[in-house]
């Protein structure tokens, strides 16, 4: 059970990252130019694969409790994050994120930048907006993938589900020739937000000494009560919202008007 | 250099952090009372780290909603 919602947590979260990723190299490559373009994102994808060869068999160095402790805290601090945004969206509270519009402000930004090349690249704004946006979206994914995979003993499994999630949004990617919009990328940052806070609650427990009923099994309880948790929460955010929005005036009966 | 250190700190803080440090002030103090309950007090305390960071995410949204 742990190797299946090892790699589709990875799959889904690095598919996300990816997406935002896309958006950012279409808005440079067909403003802008490609082969610019292409290297600031090379140059990205070979800083993040240095990152994982440092990092990764360094944290297999930290004993097995110190390692879940940690990680286990730094994982349900992220999932916390992923899941405040994501309930905030889906009750209304904040906007969903909107890649069509995001895309139209990195090209209007990109097309109002000046043109110029720099050590050897022909388009050196093509190139730093691709390098950064692969780069930051990247590094989420890197994070959890590694964490993930340490815990579990199988970084190459986690390392597996990030490539195939990169692979499949390139590929829809190239086919749509156009950023991602209706990929239900909240949905899916709720259910990555579940995965992380969960699987960071039962790791950092166990690394502060826990020994939880049923031991791996107890994540099938976790896992579900957590998600029935958030589901509620955006449930009773939605009806604060629509309550509020409603008209506050009490209608006046008859005769109070005149007292 | 002084610069560049606060951004790549603002950086980093914003990246593990957020928008909302309590809930990683919450999840670090669950953890460190967790840790006394089972080492000191030999308590199994599986379900206060679950209960504490369910209870910090409701703060958080809390706080979010009423703040606009």
């Amino acid at each position: 059970m742990n190797s299946v919602a090892l790699v589709l947590t990875v799959f889904v979260a690095c598919a996300v990252e990816a997406v935002e990723a896309l958006t950012i190299v279409m808005a440079a490559g067909l403003t802008r130019e490609w082969r610019s373009t292409f290297q600031g994102m090379a140059v990205a994808l070979a800083a993040l694969a240095v990152v994982v060869a440092a990092v990764g068999p360094a944290l297999t160095l930290f004993p097995l409790g110190v390692l879940r402790l940690v990680v286990g805290a730094l994982l349900a601090v992220f999932g916390l994050q992923w899941l405040r945004k994501a309930i905030l969206r889906a009750s209304g509270y904040k906007d969903l994120h909107d890649e069509a519009g995001i895309y139209q402000r990195q090209v209007a930004a990109a097309q109002a930048a000046s043109a110029g090349g720099r050590y050897g690249v022909r388009d050196w704004y093509a190139f730093t907006l691709s390098f950064k946006g692969v780069l930051l979206e990247g590094l989420e994914v890197v994070f959890i993938a590694i964490t993930f995979g340490d815990n579990q003993g199988n970084l190459g499994l986690a390392a597996l589900g990030a490539i195939a999630a990169v692979l499949a949004v390139a590929a829809v990617g190239v086919a749509a020739r156009a950023p991602l919009a209706r990929v239900p990328e909240n949905t899916m940052k709720f259910a990555v937000g579940v995965m992380l806070t969960s699987f960071g609650t039962f790791w950092g427990a166990e690394g502060a000494g826990v020994s939880w009923p049923g031991h791996d099994a107890a994540l099938l309880v976790v896992i579900p009560v957590i998600a029935l948790a958030c589901l509620g929460y955006t449930a009773v955010l939605r009806r604060a919202r629509a309550a509020a929005a409603l008209p506050t005036t009490v209608p006046v009966r008859s005769g109070e008007a005149t007292r | 250099m002084s610069r560049w250190l606060r951004s790549f700190g603002a950086f980093w803080y914003d990246f593990v952090i957020g928008d909302d440090w309590r809930g990683a002030a919450v999840v670090a103090a669950a953890l460190a009372l967790t840790a006394l309950l089972v080492h000191v007090a030999h308590v199994n305390a599986w379900w206060l780290l679950p209960v504490c960071v369910l209870a910090a995410l409701g703060w958080s949204l809390r706080r979010a909603t009423r703040s606009g």
